[in-house]
This record gives C-alpha cells, structure tokens and sequence, in this order.
C-alpha cells in the first residue's frame, strides 16, 4: 500500500512543481492566547503556495487545529492576520470562507438529515446556486450517490467521513482543509482519499492537510511544516527535507561474531553491535562516502562472512522524531 | 463591493428549510403533542371546571383563557425551537460549518429566529383553531392580534436563541423555560386576571412581563385588558430590544462560539 501510494506520488508531483505558485493563503504573525491563559500559537507566519499539497505535521495539542480554525473563522485569532487569495479574513470573511472547504476531523453531521439534503444544505450555506449535477457528481466521487436517500445516522463510519468531504465539496471551493482526515479510516478508504486528494489537486485545488500519520505526509505532501507548542519549526519541500535529512542504513547479519570491526573497514565507520553479531552502515542519500557495493567487495576481502543484509531509508517519521527532540 | 460580500440569501433560506424540515420531520412532536395538551385544557378547565367558574370581564371562562393558553405555548415552543436549534449543533460539533461559511451574524440570527417563530406561529394558529371547536371565540382586532403573536414569537425565539448559545449542558438548556418561563406565564394571568388578585400580589405581579404580552394578546381578541394595550405593546418592546441588544453583544464578543 505504501509503495502504490509513493509511486502515484511520484507521478504528480513531477508533473507540477510547487515552487513555481503564488501564495494563496498569507498567515503573518498569527497569535492565539485562549481565555484560560493558555498560548495555543505563538507568532505563527506560514505561506501556502497556490495549487500545492501542504501537510502540517505536529504532536497532538501542538496547535495544528486551532491554526486551521483560525483561518476557517471558526476561532477568533487574538492579534496577526490572515488572507485567503487575498482576502483578509476578517474584513473580507465572505470571500475568503467561499473559496475554503473544512473537513473537520470529528465526525459532526446531523444525523437525522439525509444525505442529499446535507450535502445541497452545505452548498446553499456558503452561498451557491442549487446545481444537482454537481451534487450527483461529487456524491458519486466518492461512492456515495447510493446512500443519497439515506440519514447520516445509518451510514457507516468510512461512509460518514466521506460524507463530510463531499459537505466541503459541495461548494467548489479552491482551498480544501483536510484535519487528520485518516484518523480511523481503514486502508481502503484511505487509499480512496489519496486519490481523490490527487483529482482534486489535478483540478487546481490547493490542499494542506494535518496529520500525525507522517506515512501520509510522506506519500501526499509537495510541502512539510512542522508545528510544536505553537511555533512553525519548520516549513520545506517535502523531497528536499528527506534529501537534506534523510539517512539511509545497511545492516549485515554476520554468520560469525566479530569482537571489533577489521581495520581493512574502517573508513565506512562502521558501527558494531553488542553481541558482536550485527554490522551497521549509515550513509546519507546524497553521499560522498564510499557506497554498499565497495563494501560487500572490501568485506569479502577481509573475509567477514554475512548471512542477510538489510537497507532502509529514514522515514520522514524519522526526522521527524528528531526535529522535535533537537527543539528545547 | 463585488457580488460576494453581497448578502447570502441562499444561507438564510438553506437554514431556514432545515429547521422547518426538523419540524415536518417531528411532526408528533412539534404540532400534535401541543395540540392534544392544549385539548386537555379545554376539557379540564374550559368545560369541566370552567362551567363552575363566572364570566371574567363579562367574558365565559372557556374563552377567556384561549389568548393565555396559545401564549403559553408560544411562549415555551419559540424558545426551545430557537434554543434547540442552535444549542444542537453545537453539541454534535456541526456548528463548525456554520462558523466557517460566508454568513454575516444578522444571516444566522434571521435564518435561526425566522425558523423557531415561523413554527411556533403556526403552532399558535393550530392552537386557535383547536380552541374553536371547544368554546365561542371572536377576535375584535385581528391585525393586533397577529402583530402581538409575531412580536412575541419573534422576541422569545431570540430569547431562546440566546438560551441555546449561553447553554453548555441539556440540563441548562431546559432550566430557563422549566425554572423561570412556565411559572411567569401562569402567573402572568393566563388563567386568570390579575383583578382577581389580591392587593400586594397585584403589585408584585406587574413586575412580570408575561402579564403584559397575555393582556395585550387578550385585548386583541375582546377588547378587554388588565394593563392598557400601548404599555403592554411598550413592553414587548422592551423586551425584544434587550434581546436584540444581548444577542449584538454575543456576535460581536464571540461569546461561546468562536471562543
């Protein structure tokens, strides 16, 4: 599953480059202290390029919802500013709340209302004229134009995320708020968002998505901001994140124990396990040191015998650990 | 100003057909459960009772109690229809879309009010003509009539709507109409006038606005009124204002919704 979705990955963000989009969402010097006295935000100055798939990344209570309430103008920011296509939010909260949709992250629909009527009720609330063939369209997206008829209270959990989605669509909106739209969902329903998430995308629709899954960061996301306590940590091009702090790691399963590693190895640094049973290699992506193949030939060489090997590469998970544990 | 910031109709009306849908929806509940209590009335204190009670104001006492009873449920509908309606959803957390969409608070306030009083006059209307098959009635001012049932709707749907947004529990939400409403409207001269109290609780009672909604209701239909009109018509007024004044200050503070 997580290979397909790399790949498909792969394929779009080749065909668009985010860094040749103008900003469509502007926060400068966003702050949020609540009435308990609590600071959610501290200063938050983020750029979100048009067209682009952004994914904030952040511990739970690290403030990723709170930033996303603020822009949907569900919460009340305490000082900074926000735009949308350059809309403030405040003065020109019409046009700025038309062009987002927010797929919040609990499921919140009334549940004695069918879908249909919850759907076109969403499109009449922000302000569009009845169109049903848009309606049909985006129910039948997402696999649900066979439940029209049905209340949200029968339909299943996937069913009823799938329901709030097409809430968010109904209503065209070029910006779409996805928070931790996986939580719960099982695999297949998962892949059917990363797809749709894709579609929309290839439509023009800029995305930024709050996840702690970082596998869906990894898989989706053009951009990566990390968020911790309030503060943006870091905000950089998904590919170039990985490239700039990913590792990756050889390990050899040795048939006989080593006491210490031969000198005929000692420029690959390599590091050796307790018990003496286990060769690890650690090169980065871009490496300048001396690759896997000069090893295995220099380890025949010196005649250490291994039973299996095995690689990996660093997940975005990985650095992401280790970005929040660099924080003070 | 382009056409977006132009006011969102489609929102008002979007809102304004949900709640009446609810409405068609709990049909039992929302008009045939008033009617049959209603009925109740009739029979206990119109009939049964009131055949032993004298005319009030040279009116039967079968009658003289319709104005009361049909604001009596106004009174109580308008506000749990305006306070349910914007205390549900914030419950259930569907309220987040209502804050994210293009809807100014004047949009929501008419859309929500508009709902809870346009059920609760129909109710009223039902309620009416319920009361017609029991007792003799007539109406000598039909357009104050109507004018006093749509200001009081209109004012106790805000009142509930106000009631929906302070409310954090069920159990607050049913505390202002069980604790205070009820016991106003019945001592507010819906079964009685307030003639017929004795000195100092004649005073004290004036202090109670329901009494002025219910006389002036009363006036519109007989012609009789235990305060002058334009007081209880100054009144409802007042009240209304207040409303409207709290709700502008709940809308411009954010209070319990985008806190």
């Amino acid at each position: 599953m997580h290979r397909a979705a790399s790949d498909l990955y792969q394929v779009t963000f080749s065909s668009r480059p985010y860094f040749s989009m103008s900003s469509i969402i502007s926060i400068s010097g966003v702050t949020k202290t609540y009435a308990t006295g609590f600071k959610a935000l501290k200063e938050i100055n983020l750029d979100i390029e048009r067209g682009e798939i952004f994914a904030l990344l952040g511990p739970n209570g690290a403030g990723k919802t709170t930033l996303i309430s603020i822009v949907c103008g569900i919460v009340n920011r305490s000082s900074g500013s926000v735009t949308v296509d350059g809309h403030d939010i405040g003065k020109d909260y019409r046009d700025a709340r038309s062009l987002i949709g927010l797929v919040p992250q609990e499921l919140t629909i009334d549940a004695f209302e069918t879908v249909w009527a919850t759907v076109n009720y969403s499109r009449g609330l922000f302000g569009k004229a009845p169109n049903k063939d848009f309606v049909e369209k985006v129910l039948r997206d997402l696999s649900l134009w066979e439940k029209k008829d049905s209340k949200a209270i029968t339909l299943s959990g996937g069913m009823k995320r799938r329901l709030m989605i097409a809430k968010a669509l109904s209503h065209e909106p070029r910006v779409l708020f996805l928070d931790e739209p996986t939580a719960g969902v099982d695999v297949e329903l998962r892949q059917d968002m990363w797809a749709m998430v894709r579609r929309l995308r290839e439509d023009g629709v800029t995305i930024i998505l709050t996840t702690h899954y970082i596998e869906e960061a990894e898989a989706m996301a053009d951009r990566v901001g990390v968020i911790n306590k309030g503060e943006i940590i870091l905000v950089e091009g998904k590919a170039e994140l990985m490239r700039k702090l990913g590792r990756k790691q050889m390990t050899l399963e040795l048939r006989v124990p080593l006491s210490a590693v031969p000198d005929g190895l000692s420029r690959y640094s390599l590091e050796l396990s307790g018990d003496g049973n286990q060769l690890t290699y650690t090169y980065d992506n871009q490496s300048d040191r001396p690759g896997v193949a000069s090893l295995i030939r220099d380890l025949e060489a010196t005649g250490v015998q291994f039973r299996d090997l095995d690689t990996k590469n660093s997940s975005l998970e990985e650095i992401f650990v280790n970005l929040l544990r660099q924080e003070p | 100003m382009n056409l977006r910031a132009a006011p969102n109709f489609r929102a008002v009306w979007a809102i304004y057909r949900v709640e009446m849908a609810r409405a068609f929806r709990t049909v039992l509940q929302s008009i045939i459960s008033p009617v049959i209590s209603t009925s109740l009335y009739f029979v206990v204190f119109g009939s049964a009772i009131g055949s032993r009670i004298n005319e009030i104001d040279g009116i039967a006492y079968g009658a003289f109690i319709v104005p009361g009873l049909m604001m009596l449920s106004l009174l109580t509908q308008s506000i749990s229809n305006a306070s349910f309606a914007i205390y549900f959803p914030k419950f259930v957390g569907s309220i987040y879309e209502l804050l994210s969409a293009p809807v100014s608070y004047l949009e929501i306030i008419i859309a929500y009010v508009g709902g809870a009083a346009t059920k609760s006059i129909m109710l009223g209307l039902i309620i009416l003509a319920t009361a017609a098959l029991f007792v003799p009635l007539r109406i000598e001012h039909p357009f104050w009539m109507m004018a006093f049932l749509l200001l009081t709707a209109v004012t106790f749907s805000l009142f509930g709507f106000i009631i929906g947004i302070w409310a954090k529990t069920f159990e607050q939400l049913q505390l202002v109409p069980l604790l205070i409403v009820t016991p106003l409207t019945f001592l507010g001269g819906s079964f009685y006038s307030i003639h017929m109290l004795p000195g100092i609780w004649k005073t004290i009672t004036l202090f109670n606005p329901v009494v002025y909604l219910i006389s002036g209701f009363r006036w519109s239909f007989y012609g009789k009124a235990d305060v002058s009109v334009g007081v209880s018509l100054g009144m409802t007024l007042v009240f209304l204002a207040i409303c409207i004044a709290i709700v502008a200050w709940i809308f411009k503070t954010g209070y319990r919704l985008r806190n």
